[in-house]
């Protein structure tokens, strides 16, 4: 244990800066996953696998001389065909079973996208510098890079979008009758196949800007899927479904509460510590649960 | 119906029992020396596998046509049978048994990586197999009393130790204040105790010590405890992804220290993806072109460059080098044996004590390489951008001299 992070304030407020703009980017990739859940009632496993896919069109843009902030335009483009492709094949089969199902299905897509990304890009750890500099504050005592807030500042206008588009166009409005009840939309002549479709294509777009905004902030490697899902999962669970500012604080919340366990325990604990509030959180709901149970009775 | 499938069943049982009787003949066929090697040439470590294998085969062909290995007056020829062990511990170690026991192999080649080597030397040392390793460096491989185990490398614990004594000696003579990263591996745990020992050694205190996790990919808050330590070395061993992490983070974390080592380097080709915010930084090598061993099979480091380059598009890392140079010891060893028994080879290899382009090689009681230092590097930019790696240590071998203390961010 280390407690350094409390006893130089400007260690706190980077940790909490770098954690609310880490949280931001776990939001976007989360509130996809919950837009999906609520609409299909689907929890998609490959969605970490999705963000990274989105990472190497960024990567491969960057390769070829085009600055990988362009990714954040043409991965969610294609990674919205591709959504709708892999709904087309494979989650219509499961969209209406129940959720163990589709938790085997999207777990096998998971281990086909890993597996297909290693043989087509190699097992590399790769990344793409946007070389945004760096921003000093409090007398160059936190730094924050800009790419950062780059991911940060494209979340929000992402998700601002999303919200927009939700709320005001005729497939925004399909998508939310049918994620409050699919048979009624159904019977009102809405065309859940497409909405479904859409969806799907939807979340994976998200997950395809959070990718290439994931390979100018970080790293990317085809096996490095797995804590993103992990990570949306856990935020969606915490702020529930079709609650965007919800999933929005409970991402940021995320986002402090890793770089503060980075801190205290140590980088090893990183993602451990995730686990570990995802169970603790799954347990207090349960408890809470049959609380409320007895109280019925 | 039910006799049919016993019938079948025993048929095909002594189907099996024929083909591996026969096939246990293979280790030598006419003048084919067989050996058997389970590479990765899937999975995570599918690129320095590849590395590997590019090794191996431009040493056989090598050796083949310069005349081959001469053992009893007669002439073989080397061919290896590779496997695809997907970068998996359980799958190398059942190749490693299907290779010895089904296929006949009587002479192993090493895997890529400490943790498919350990995987693969306890089926190896139960069958009596020579095998030739140059890709797994983690200590622990060479304190369990294997007989039949070769490493042609240095091991794990010397990758980062002399640039702890390279800061010291800067520092002239003083001991020194170090922070480390390493990731939880065996491997980079190895390398933290070589470097815990330098530390012991030299009097010298570490400040920060921290884990990395396998899925690193961002390491802010060890960096900004070193922002807030200042100490006088900053080591980091995470394999490429630590290397290319810690040097994105720095860079935009403009993260101030006289001197950064580093392992994985060229792996991660640190110069090629940072481009000049990977100057100054030291890497831990165990091998460079640069370097002056010679051997009569590839003359030297920078010709064995050339023609690794000329056959397969791309510069050779270490990875290739010290793999090439297993073949050498593997045909020196047959032809002092002078035979193909299995204890003898043995005992030759044991005996080893050559020189290859790759290094001296002779190998302790416990089979790791002691006669063959580790050197470092330094990425070096020309003011065009274009980045090098320059030998500074050991002073032996160095190319270019080393450039310390790091400049400080705001002076780039």
């Amino acid at each position: 244990m280390d407690f350094m992070v409390f006893q130089y304030p400007m260690i706190t407020v980077q940790a909490c800066l770098d954690g609310i703009l880490l949280g931001i980017l776990f939001a976007l990739i989360a509130y996809g996953m919950a837009l999906q859940w609520g609409v299909m009632n689907i929890i998609n496993i490959a969605q970490g696998d999705l963000v990274i896919l989105g990472g190497y069109i960024a990567y491969f843009m960057y390769l070829y001389g085009i600055h990988p902030a362009w990714g954040v335009i043409v991965a969610p483009v294609i990674m919205y065909f591709l959504g709708v492709l892999i709904y087309k094949l494979v989650i219509n089969k499961v969209v209406d079973r129940d959720l163990f199902i589709s938790i085997l299905a999207t777990f096998g897509i998971s281990i086909l996208f890993m597996q297909l990304m290693n043989f087509a890009f190699g097992a590399d750890v790769v990344l793409a510098n946007s070389d945004y500099g760096t921003t000093m504050l409090f007398n160059n005592n936190v730094v924050l890079p800009n790419s950062k807030l780059f991911s940060a500042f494209i979340s929000i206008l992402f998700a601002i979008c999303l919200v927009i588009y939700m709320k005001k166009s005729k497939l925004g409005r399909a998508i939310r009758a049918t994620a409050q009840n699919a048979r009624a939309a159904k019977i009102l002549g809405v065309d859940t196949e497409k909405v479904y479709a859409a969806t799907f294509g939807i979340n994976a777009a998200l997950c395809g800007v959070a990718g290439a905004l994931i390979s100018i902030t970080f790293t990317i490697h085809p096996y490095m899927g797995l804590p993103y899902t992990i990570r949306s999962f856990m935020i969606v669970i915490v702020a529930g479904l079709g609650n965007l500012p919800g999933v929005a604080m409970s991402g940021m919340g995320l986002g402090v509460f890793e770089e503060f366990a980075d801190y205290i325990l140590g980088t090893e604990f990183r993602i451990g510590s995730v686990f570990l509030l995802l169970v603790l959180i799954l347990v207090y709901r349960r408890f809470k649960l049959s609380r409320k149970r007895e109280y019925l009775k | 119906m039910r006799l049919n499938r016993i019938i079948l069943s025993f048929v095909s049982a002594l189907v099996i029992l024929f083909s591996t009787s026969v096939a246990s003949f293979a280790k030598v066929v006419g003048d084919k020396i067989i050996l058997g090697a389970a590479i990765s040439l899937t999975g995570k470590y599918s690129s320095n596998g590849v590395h590997t294998q590019n090794g191996y085969n431009m040493a056989v062909d090598r050796i083949n046509s310069m005349g081959g290995v001469k053992v009893g007056g007669k002439t073989y020829k080397f061919d290896i049978i590779y496997y695809d062990d997907e970068s998996n511990p359980k799958r190398a170690a059942q190749l490693a048994e299907r290779l010895i026991s089904q296929d006949g192999v009587e002479f192993m080649l090493g895997p890529y990586s400490s943790g498919l080597t350990k995987a693969i030397a306890p089926v190896t040392e139960k069958y009596g197999v020579p095998m030739v390793e140059a890709n797994g460096a983690s200590r622990s491989l060479f304190t369990k009393g294997y007989k039949y185990l070769f490493a042609v490398l240095a091991p794990a614990n010397l990758y980062l130790d002399v640039a702890i004594d390279l800061a010291v000696e800067k520092n002239n003579g003083k001991p020194v204040t170090v922070a480390m990263a390493f990731e939880q591996d065996a491997f980079s745990q190895d390398v933290r105790l070589g470097v815990l020992d330098a530390i012991k050694r030299t009097g010298s205190k570490k400040v920060i010590d921290d884990k990395l996790p396998k899925e690193l990919n961002d390491m802010a808050a060890t960096l900004v405890k070193v922002k807030q330590m200042k100490p006088d070395v900053l080591v980091v061993s995470g394999h490429t992804k630590g290397a290319l992490t810690a040097i994105r983070q720095i860079a935009e974390m403009k993260v101030d220290v006289p001197m950064l080592a580093m392992t994985h380097c060229d792996a991660a080709k640190l110069s090629k993806q940072h481009g000049k915010n990977s100057q100054y930084a030291l890497c831990a090598s165990q091998w460079h072109k640069t370097l002056t061993y010679k051997d009569n099979f590839f003359k030297d480091g920078m010709t064995y460059a050339a023609d690794f380059e000329k056959e397969f598009g791309y510069d050779p890392p270490y990875q290739s080098a010290e793999s090439s140079a297993a073949l050498l010891v593997f045909k020196d060893a047959f032809e002092r044996a002078n035979s193909f028994d299995q204890k003898k080879v043995r005992d030759a290899l044991a005996a080893t004590n050559m020189q290859t382009f790759y290094g001296n090689i002779k190998f302790a009681p416990g089979g790791q390489n002691v006669d063959k230092p580790m050197v470092l590097f330094q990425v070096m930019c020309d003011d065009s951008g274009k980045c090098e790696n320059k030998v500074v240590a050991p002073t032996k071998w160095a190319s270019a001299k080393l450039i310390h203390p790091v400049p400080k961010w705001s002076e780039r």
